[in-house]
């Protein structure tokens, strides 16, 4: 026992006196919630707008009041449809708004009048959602009109009015889904890759050679080797988790308790998968370049992170069913977010618990008590 | 005869098409300073780390401490010190902290053993808080055989300790292993200097994976064959192709400052400067490793 806590020292002395890797490991998760928090936003924040209109009556007015009202718009320049494509290329604005002419006039009378909508699809999410935006300020207007000048439901018979509710995430911050993404790559990062990088450098300084020929098991080695990353992944969490709710808003809305059992699941599969990635791999160049391409790009791209799993080609989809973060981000989205309790996340422990077994069986059977 | 404490039998090991050990047989005695002379690629570290556990010969069983290295891997490892040809250990460690470590991954304290390295440690005592990466070839040595010893092994495999290492601090080491013998811990060294091989009580010469004479360097000298002779000249280059010319003579090589000539009968007495020496282990090995390649 007084051996093993030796070798726990020993860890610590090695993180804490490589100034990168303590960087990497307590910068990068508040560089990543900060950066996917904020930076990298789909939302639609101060959109420029600009509006031609002929008319300049009431009408026009009060709709483009109520649309620079809103957080989203501010309305900035009147052009004419000619300009607006220019503005458009020059990427002055986000959105043009064109009225037709007579627009209060024609609303009143032959109860027509048209406007377009123009934005910039080379970012369709983006242009679908200032389009939708916009779109539901008009529609608002046009129901307070129809309220303010008591026209009877009977004469324009039979309106359906959809009642939209956001569910969960009532203002659509892309933090939401951010969040419990950036927590399985960071946990996936800090345990698996740096797990494996620091078992594959005693392999590549050659003190591999000398710690086998010890009394100290191999297992007690890996169990040591793996402990300082734990205790790290577990202070991430909780960072993550602070930062979400403090600086992202983005509440707790499950049991914390569940979030976190499940969390430590996902840290012991991704340090299982570190110790296999060492028992596979000489040097550290390679155990990052694995670590890197093997676990970080799926991650990102597959496992419902960034693109929404049920989108993909069904190839890509039983792709993402093998990467143990899908899992975990889909249990962390349930119980975080939704706040749903154990029961429906069971699908993802049994997964996730299999997968750990799985992983630590195939890796002790590949660790080696000799050179 | 002396206890035994290494015994190798019929050893052979080969990576993929290369046979690195064949037919290995070494018996090693109690308390003696044992050297595995030979060039680098001969198989010192294979058979090194054959006999410290560290990996699987092919064929053949050998027993370190009556303790198979295969079954009885695990209780080995609690006898044997053991320090690999690299330097291996934590560089980003100090002295001080890297010992304690080594003491503690074998259940033992620098306390309690400190008799053992104190004649090595005390000359770098001074450096306990330097971080091991920044010592000196030397000292990095000193404090690689300080980990190894720290558990008081009954055998210490020293795996080319000296390479890298400069002259004084070479003979330092020397010195300091003749002391721990005299404290009756059997050490095993390999090295591809032929001058150490002087200093130890036996000495195998290996090469190509096959162990060539287990004698001691006395015995080895002894038994060669031929009158040596060495030669100098201003430009020995020049000389030493004229003499391979010469049809009288067996063989010429170049040692240092000096020719070592052999002739097939008697020496040419017409070439100049000819002098009579006593042959080295070096001589020794090159004649053995001739023979063997023919």
């Amino acid at each position: 026992m007084k051996s093993f806590l030796s070798f726990i020292q020993k860890e610590f002395y090695h993180i804490f006196r490589d100034t990168r890797t303590v960087l990497i490991l307590i910068g990068m998760p508040v560089v990543q919630i900060i950066l996917f928090g904020f930076a990298v936003s789909a939302e639609v924040k101060n959109t420029k707008v600009a509006v031609f209109d002929p008319s300049n009556d009431i009408s026009t007015r009060r709709i483009i009041e109520q649309i620079n009202a809103v957080e989203y718009f501010s309305v900035e320049y009147f052009l004419t449809p000619n300009e607006i494509h220019e503005a458009f290329k020059k990427e002055k604005i986000g959105l043009g708004i064109v009225f037709s002419e007579n627009f209060n006039g024609n609303l009143f009378h032959t109860g027509e009048a048209s406007i377009q909508l123009l934005a910039d699809a080379t970012d369709p999410n983006y242009a679908t959602s200032i389009i939708n935006y916009a779109s539901s300020i008009i529609a608002l207007h046009k129901q307070s009109l129809m309220i303010e000048n008591s026209v009877s439901p009977d004469k324009n018979a039979k309106i359906i009015v959809p009642q939209m509710r956001i569910l969960y995430n009532p203002s659509m911050k892309s933090a939401y889904n951010f969040v419990p993404g950036v927590m399985g790559l960071i946990l996936m990062l800090i345990c698996a890759m740096m797990t494996s990088i620091a078992i594959v450098r005693e392999k590549e300084m050659g003190t591999m050679e000398v710690l086998l020929v010890s009394p100290i098991k191999p297992l007690y080695i890996i169990i040591a080797k793996m402990t300082p990353y734990f205790m790290i992944s577990c202070i991430n969490m909780v960072t993550i988790l602070l930062l979400s709710v403090f600086v992202l808003n983005v509440p707790v809305a499950g049991s914390l308790m569940l979030l976190n059992c499940l969390s430590l699941l996902f840290i012991l599969v991704a340090l299982s998968l570190g110790l296999l990635i060492s028992t596979l791999v000489n040097t550290q160049a390679a155990a990052i370049l694995i670590s890197g391409m093997g676990l970080m790009m799926p991650i990102m791209l597959l496992s419902g992170m960034m693109f929404p799993v049920e989108n993909m080609p069904d190839i890509l989809q039983w792709f993402s069913g093998i990467i143990p973060a899908r899992w975990y981000i889909a249990a962390v989205k349930k119980v975080m977010i939704q706040g749903a309790p154990i029961e429906y996340v069971i699908k993802e422990i049994v997964i996730l618990a299999s997968m750990a077994v799985l992983i630590i069986a195939l890796s002790l059977k590949k660790s080696k008590i000799r050179l | 005869m002396k206890d035994l404490i290494v015994k190798c039998f019929n050893i052979s090991k080969s990576y993929g098409n290369i046979k690195a050990l064949t037919d290995i047989n070494l018996n090693i005695e109690k308390g003696e300073l044992f050297g595995l002379i030979g060039p680098d690629g001969a198989g010192k570290t294979t058979l090194f780390r054959i006999m410290a556990s560290l990996i699987l010969a092919d064929s053949g069983s050998a027993f370190v401490d009556n303790l198979d290295v295969v079954k009885d891997y695990k209780a080995l490892r609690r006898h044997i010190g053991y320090m690999p040809g690299r330097f291996s250990l934590y560089q980003d460690l100090t002295v001080e902290e890297n010992l304690i470590f080594f003491a503690k991954i074998f259940n033992t304290s620098i306390k309690e053993n400190y008799h053992l390295i104190e004649n090595i440690y005390k000359h770098i005592e001074p450096f306990k808080n330097r971080m091991a990466g920044k010592l000196s070839g030397g000292m990095k040595q000193k404090l690689a055989l300080s980990c190894a010893l720290i558990h008081k092994p009954s055998v210490l495999f020293l795996d080319e300790p000296t390479t890298g290492v400069d002259p004084v601090s070479r003979k330092e080491f020397w010195e300091i292993l003749g002391k721990l013998k005299a404290q009756g811990i059997t050490i095993i060294a390999s090295t591809p200097y032929m001058d150490e091989a002087n200093l130890c009580d036996r000495i195998a010469l290996i090469q190509h994976g096959k162990i060539l004479s287990v004698e001691t360097p006395q015995k080895i000298t002894a038994a060669y064959g031929k009158k040596l002779y060495r030669i100098n000249a201003a430009d020995n280059f020049a000389l030493l192709t004229q003499l391979r010319g010469n049809p009288e003579v067996a063989s010429c090589l170049l040692f240092g400052g000096y020719l070592h000539v052999t002739f097939k009968n008697d020496a040419d007495t017409s070439i100049p400067n000819l002098e009579i020496t006593e042959p080295s282990v070096e001589d020794c090995f090159i004649e053995l490793m001739t023979k063997s390649n023919d």
